[in-house]
């Protein structure tokens, strides 16, 4: 099987992700596309991994879930910090940085 | 030989001056006597050491006390020392008897002001400063005493300073000397570059091995130095505002002491204008100028003290022009100051004494006949008259008439030019000094109404009275056996006999002299005696007299070279400042505020609008490699 289909699935992957972070409230949906986009960049590194015949990108996978993990305890924190204080989980609702 | 004595000259009045100054009002009731006393006892001081000098041989006569290390960087080596010659005991006694006199006067002058301490205190200052200035051994110590009777002579002019216009007249007297002042420092400066001393002299020593351009840079920086101090040609437009002062000011320091010392400066540095005879023409041509510019001025003035100045201007003129002939002149410029020093002071005592007596009015044609009313005001003020335009035996005469005969014997058609002046210029005084004599003393009453015209008591009319003792005396004492000369000789070098072939035998010069002096007198009595004089200057005169009125058009001229122009230039410089140098840095500021307003717009508090701009950006980077890396 031809190992670019990896690579497209995972562009494919990545945007649905980007557009989901763009146009999507809900910080729950946003925080998924976010996962998806992490996985995507995972898949291409795996993908690489293998056209290359090393395991450098294998590794870097790794390192990226670890990352991955602790974000989703950070960023799950916050989104249930928010959603209590204002009973709402949309990220338009938190926009008091601009002042 | 040293002296520790001549520190004490300077000392005892500037100690005086500080505690009448620190003391504030408590010294009110004995601040006039210590200041006198003080003075006088300067004078005993000087008077002590000139007999001292006296006693030795001729060539030990200069004293010297050094003091302390002032400078020491390098070769640079400046000591504050003191140097008492022939030259500076001549000034010391001038300037600690007249002034010793005009304290006494000034006791009873100013008694009914309530700032006469702080008179005191401040003409004690000038004393101090004034013999700072001729006891100096080096140019350096002598610009402290410069600097020094620049600042007295301001706080004295400027005594009464409740009138804004006085106050103005004090500034400008300042500022204009600062003119003056720029060019000592300079000449100093040069003096340093080029022979790496300051000193009296060490430059007397170096001067022949420098070269004649830089000697006539330094002559010329001095001469401009002379002009400010001294009120001549063409720094001399603040001396008539001066007279805003108190009168015994105005004997003092503007008559008989701080002006003359351009002269003194001029003659100090004889071996720096033998040797450079195109700042010696320049100084002659100054003075020529000079006496005749006074001596027109003088024939306008209606104000007595205004009057008095003009002819204190011509009179230094006369000075400058004789310290400009060289070794044959500063002999008989120093003579001519010191017996000016005399009946200068003298008459404007004098002419305080008839202010005194009608209110303070100053205005000559408000006056007339007060021979009756102040007998020996009038006798004391004729001995003064008589002795400056020249009667003989009176001391003018002998003074004045050296200097028309050195300057006719200056050689060629230079010599013919400057006496022709100075005999013109004697004219002219002639002329003035007796119309300031009609005016005041002989003819009809123009008195205001609520004048009571009576003497001055004897506090005022005894130092008139010695002064004008020496302006009888003082000439003829100065030139029997040449006295004057051969005491000063050591300082100015000797007197060259028979170098110039002169032109006229003395005693035609002299005839000559006394016949334009009777002319001038003459043509005053035709015009005041014989015809009435009015009380207000009259309006229909002729342009001329309208001009010189406003003294020659100089603060005209002043306003419109300099002033003016300067004026504009500042105002140039103002423009530029604030447009292209403020606009600059403003110009930065508003640049940083105008794109943060613009950045500010994308901060918009959106998640979603920054997560796009993260998208697009990094696309555009990723596009970016993309493209350099095809």
């Amino acid at each position: 099987m031809n190992s670019a289909n990896y690579l497209y699935l995972s562009a494919l992957l990545f945007t649905i992700g980007a557009v989901g972070v763009v146009i999507r409230r809900n910080a729950i949906v946003v925080f998924m596309c976010i996962e998806l986009m992490l996985n995507a960049a995972n898949l291409s590194f795996v993908t690489f991994s293998r056209m290359n015949g090393n395991l450098e990108g294998q590794v870097v996978a790794f390192f990226t879930m670890v990352v991955a993990a602790c974000e989703v305890v950070v960023g799950l924190a916050i989104i249930v910090t928010i959603y209590r204080s204002r009973r709402s989980a949309s990220v338009d609702d938190a926009n008091l940085l601009k002042r | 030989m040293t002296s520790s004595l001549i520190v004490y000259l300077i000392a005892i009045p500037l100690f005086s001056s500080a505690i009448l100054l620190l003391a504030g009002r408590k010294a009110n009731k004995w601040g006039h006597l210590l200041g006198t006393l003080a003075s006088a006892s300067s004078f005993g001081v000087g008077a002590y050491l000139f007999t001292q000098m006296l006693a030795q041989p001729v060539e030990e006569r200069a004293m010297t006390q050094k003091l302390f290390t002032w400078i020491n960087v390098g070769s640079f080596n400046v000591d504050a020392s003191l140097l008492l010659d022939q030259l500076s005991i001549c000034f010391v006694l001038l300037i600690t008897g007249v002034g010793t006199l005009i304290h006494i006067y000034s006791i009873s002058y100013m008694s009914h002001d309530l700032d006469r301490r702080r008179f005191f205190a401040y003409l004690n200052l000038f004393i101090a400063a004034m013999l700072l200035l001729v006891l100096g051994d080096s140019y350096l110590n002598l610009y402290v005493g410069w600097e020094g009777v620049g600042l007295a002579s301001y706080l004295l002019i400027g005594f009464w300073n409740q009138k804004p216009t006085y106050a103005t007249a004090a500034k400008k007297a300042f500022v204009m000397n600062r003119v003056g002042d720029l060019g000592l420092s300079l000449a100093i400066m040069i003096a340093f570059a080029s022979m790496g001393t300051v000193s009296f002299a060490g430059i007397e020593e170096a001067a022949p091995k420098t070269s004649t351009t830089t000697l006539t840079a330094i002559g010329i920086m001095l001469l401009i130095a002379a002009a400010g101090k001294s009120a001549q040609f063409p720094l001399q437009a603040w001396l008539g505002d001066a007279m805003a002062g108190p009168t015994p000011v105005s004997a003092l320091i503007h008559a008989a002491t701080m002006v003359t010392a351009g002269v003194y400066l001029i003659t100090r540095s004889n071996f720096i204008f033998d040797a450079a005879p195109t700042a010696q023409l320049l100084v002659v041509i100054v003075g020529a100028i000079t006496l005749l510019f006074g001596a027109v001025i003088g024939t306008a003035k209606d104000d007595i003290k205004k009057a008095l100045a003009a002819s204190t201007m011509s009179q230094i003129g006369y000075m400058t022009l004789a310290a400009g002939l060289g070794p044959v002149g500063y002999a008989f410029a120093i003579m001519h100051l010191l017996t000016h020093g005399f009946f200068k002071a003298g008459m404007f005592l004098g002419a305080g004494s008839v202010m005194h007596g009608m209110n303070d009015e100053v205005n000559m044609r408000k006056y007339g006949a007060l021979r009756k009313f102040m007998p020996i005001t009038f006798i004391t003020f004729g001995l003064g008259y008589l002795a400056i335009i020249g009667v003989p035996p009176f001391a003018g005469f002998y003074s004045k008439d050296m200097i028309i005969e050195t300057a006719l014997n200056a050689g060629g058609i230079k010599g013919i030019l400057l006496g022709s002046a100075a005999l013109f210029g004697a004219g002219l005084t002639a002329f003035y000094m007796t119309r300031v004599m009609i005016l005041t003393f002989t003819g009809t009453k123009r008195w205001d109404d609520d004048a009571h015209p009576h003497e001055s008591p004897i506090l005022m009319w005894l130092p008139m009275a010695i002064l004008a003792i020496g302006s009888v005396v003082s000439g003829f004492l100065f030139t029997r056996g040449d006295a004057l000369v051969h005491w000063l000789e050591p300082v100015v070098a000797a007197h060259e006999h028979g170098e110039h072939s002169e032109l006229l035998p003395p005693i035609v010069v002299s005839g000559i002299a006394l016949t334009i002096v009777l002319i001038g007198i003459s043509i005053a009595v035709m015009m005041y005696v014989r015809r009435p004089v009015e009380n207000v200057a009259p309006e229909n005169v002729s342009a001329l007299t309208k001009i010189v009125r406003q003294d020659l058009l100089q603060d005209a001229a002043n306003e419109a070279i300099f002033m003016r122009p300067g004026q504009a230039l500042t105002k140039t410089l103002i423009a530029v400042d604030e447009k292209v140098i403020d606009g600059a840095v403003h110009g930065v500021g508003a640049m940083a505020i105008g794109s943060g307003a613009g950045l500010r717009k994308t901060q918009t508090g959106y998640v979603r609008s920054y997560s796009a701009l993260i998208l697009v950006g990094a696309a555009a980077i990723v596009l970016g490699i993309w493209v350099i890396t095809q």
